[in-house]
């Protein structure tokens, strides 16, 4: 009862409140520029030269108007806003004019969700367990090698890196192919020849996220680890005769997991980002890229609904996380 | 001096004070061009690097030498701008979040942890595409710095609550130190090589910020930066089309950027907290 109380819905209404913050945030960025946003965007979106047929053109002033809820006062406006995302209603996009964001979004999430979840599961779980080892012995040469790469790949920016991964092994060598998410004009069956082209043409993406999420989990945890090292506890468990491999396994990575579970949580707004961008870089289908075409398109209801969308998944995503911890560290459960 | 001894002892801070002191030389020597960094066609078209041209020319006309001296600039340019406001948001916030406590530290908190969580690379992508048409560095700068100060002023304010139960805060406060002058005589100094190495790290995510919103042209791309000079060479595929010196102008500097000021940072605040120094040193 009591981990109910002072863990899970503080927690549960932080939740609530992070979403509000976001959305909130959102929904004031076009309202404090002092500009009419519908008629910049629909002027843009004339200068790109989109052909529209007129019914399209009002339907789009119409759209955004209410998309940027507009009409009344500014309170009005926010009620409006929010009645909209109850709904699940992101309106249409433009530069796709009668598909719905939503299918958009819908589409596009897939191939960025499959990219992400697996390639934040191998650089954090590799990571940890490298930089753990590591830590531990971190007078080895092997140690220092791993660490002084890592040095180097810690400070890139995703976009940087994939650029140079595709350079180097797409252009130079090439090993991969270094755009698309599948080979241009594959049915998608559940063949294994499609799966196989489908995860031919994300490895390099994977490669470039995994790796450099993963230096980053490696240089934290293996500090962890040398802190953790100095207990003394580590102490007396080789003293009394603990078998190493217990006590890296059990003693010291166990306990230097915990705060590497907050840093997961804290940053998988960042891995997010970089997801997308590593997506545009390699031409990836998934939601990156779809920003992208809004981008250029103008096409402000997209990168609303992708925002927004955004901000709902990681938070949850996060709030999934912060469950997860009660499981690793007992002290949370029987409070 | 024996501070900066003791930091040369370590490779890392030898390596990246060269590189940026070189990086440095090259923003200074913009002032120099003979060329004006907006203007196109003023030499011939895609040559290579030469004696002439020493790291060739571009598909705009222009040298990539001298407008590699204005990007480096410019890059610096927001970089400092952006880290500078948010330092001072960050150490503002911190500040009263730490001294003051109660609802207040609870309610600056909570927007700071807010912002940490929700991707504001995507509520940059907002802000940029509304004010695209005023917009320049100074703007591009304040836009970076708006939303970058609330890792560093968490860490601020854990500082400032440690502070805060130390012997000397309350003998200040007994003998009559206002809390503005308390703050920032006593604790400023506590706090400023904290501020000092986030200042860098920051300057780094504001360059890559940069970078990544020109690559989506998001930013006044007739204004030299790293970002938007790697923007042109894609735009003009010049790596389909082998013009590699163009290519490789950008990232080479950002590379070298990157790295130099995060292992600045590193040994900054390596040589400051004893501890990690220690085992670094391997005692």
């Amino acid at each position: 009862m009591t981990f109910l109380k002072r863990y899970l819905i503080p927690r549960l209404i932080q939740y609530v409140l992070v979403i509000w913050l976001g959305i909130t945030v959102v929904f004031f960025i076009p309202r404090l520029i002092p500009n009419d946003p519908v008629m910049r965007m629909v002027n843009e979106m004339r200068a790109r030269g989109s052909t529209l047929e007129p019914g399209a053109m009002d339907g789009i002033i119409r759209d955004l108007t209410e998309m940027y809820g507009l009409q009344g006062s500014w309170l009005d406006q926010y009620w409006a806003f929010w009645g909209r995302l109850f709904r699940g209603d992101f309106g249409v996009s433009f530069f796709q004019f009668p598909t719905r964001v939503n299918r958009l979004i819908g589409t596009a999430m897939p191939w960025t969700l499959g990219l992400l979840v697996t390639t934040t599961a191998i650089s954090w779980i590799v990571g940890n367990i490298i930089g753990g080892l590591a830590g531990y012995y971190s007078r080895k040469t092997w140690s220092r090698t791993l660490d002084a790469i890592a040095m180097v790949i810690r400070p890139l920016p995703y976009y940087i890196f994939a650029f140079a991964l595709i350079l180097l092994l797409g252009w130079v060598v090439h090993w991969f192919p270094i755009t698309g998410g599948a080979s241009l004009g594959a049915l998608p069956t559940f063949t294994w020849v499609y799966i196989k082209d489908v995860l031919w043409h994300a490895f390099l993406p994977a490669l470039s996220l995994s790796v450099l999420g993963g230096a980053v989990t490696f240089q934290t945890m293996k500090l962890i680890v040398q802190n953790v090292n100095a207990e003394s506890y580590v102490q007396y468990a080789k003293l009394g005769g603990v078998t190493e491999g217990r006590i890296v396994s059990k003693y010291v990575i166990r306990n230097a997991m915990l705060p590497q579970i907050t840093g997961l949580a804290l940053s998988l707004g960042q891995i997010f980002s970089g997801a997308l961008i590593t997506e545009i870089v390699y031409g990836y289908p998934g939601v990156g890229m779809l920003l992208y075409n809004s981008i250029i398109r103008a096409d402000y209801n997209l990168i609303m609904g992708i925002t927004i969308f955004a901000i709902v998944g990681i938070t949850t995503a996060i709030l999934i996380v912060d469950l997860t911890y009660p499981l690793f560290d007992p002290r949370v459960r029987y409070y | 001096m024996k501070v900066l001894r003791d930091l040369f002892r370590d490779f890392r801070f030898t390596v990246s004070f060269i590189v940026l002191v070189i990086i440095l030389i090259l923003a200074v020597l913009s002032n120099f061009s003979p060329y004006e960094p907006t203007l196109w066609h003023v030499v011939p078209v895609d040559l290579k690097p030469s004696a002439k041209y020493w790291l060739g020319t571009d598909s705009n006309g222009q040298d990539i030498f001298w407008q590699a001296t204005f990007a480096v600039r410019n890059s610096l340019i927001i970089s400092l701008i952006a880290a500078l406001v948010s330092r001072v948001i960050a150490i503002l916030v911190g500040m009263v979040a730490g001294y003051v406590g109660g609802a207040t530290d609870r309610v600056l908190m909570f927007i700071s942890d807010g912002l940490l969580v929700i991707p504001i690379f995507l509520i940059f992508v907002l802000l940029a595409m509304l004010v695209r048409q005023y917009m320049n560095l100074v703007l591009l700068g304040l836009m970076l710095s708006l939303l970058s100060w609330p890792w560093d002023a968490r860490l601020i304010r854990s500082m400032i609550l440690s502070l805060r139960e130390r012997e000397f805060t309350k003998t200040a406060i007994l003998s009559g130190t206002g809390t503005v002058k308390l703050v920032l005589n006593e604790y400023m100094p506590f706090a400023m090589p904290l501020i000092f190495s986030t200042l860098i790290n920051n300057m780094a995510f504001a360059i890559g910020l940069e970078i990544t919103l020109a690559f989506l042209g998001l930013v006044n791309l007739t204004i030299p930066t790293l970002g938007t000079m790697l923007n042109w060479a894609i735009t003009y595929q010049a790596i389909l089309l082998g013009r590699w010196w163009w290519v490789l102008t950008p990232v080479v500097l950002s590379l070298f950027l990157f790295i130099a000021l995060y292992w600045l940072s590193v040994s900054i605040s390596e040589y400051l907290d004893p501890r990690t120094r220690i085992q670094r040193v391997g005692a």
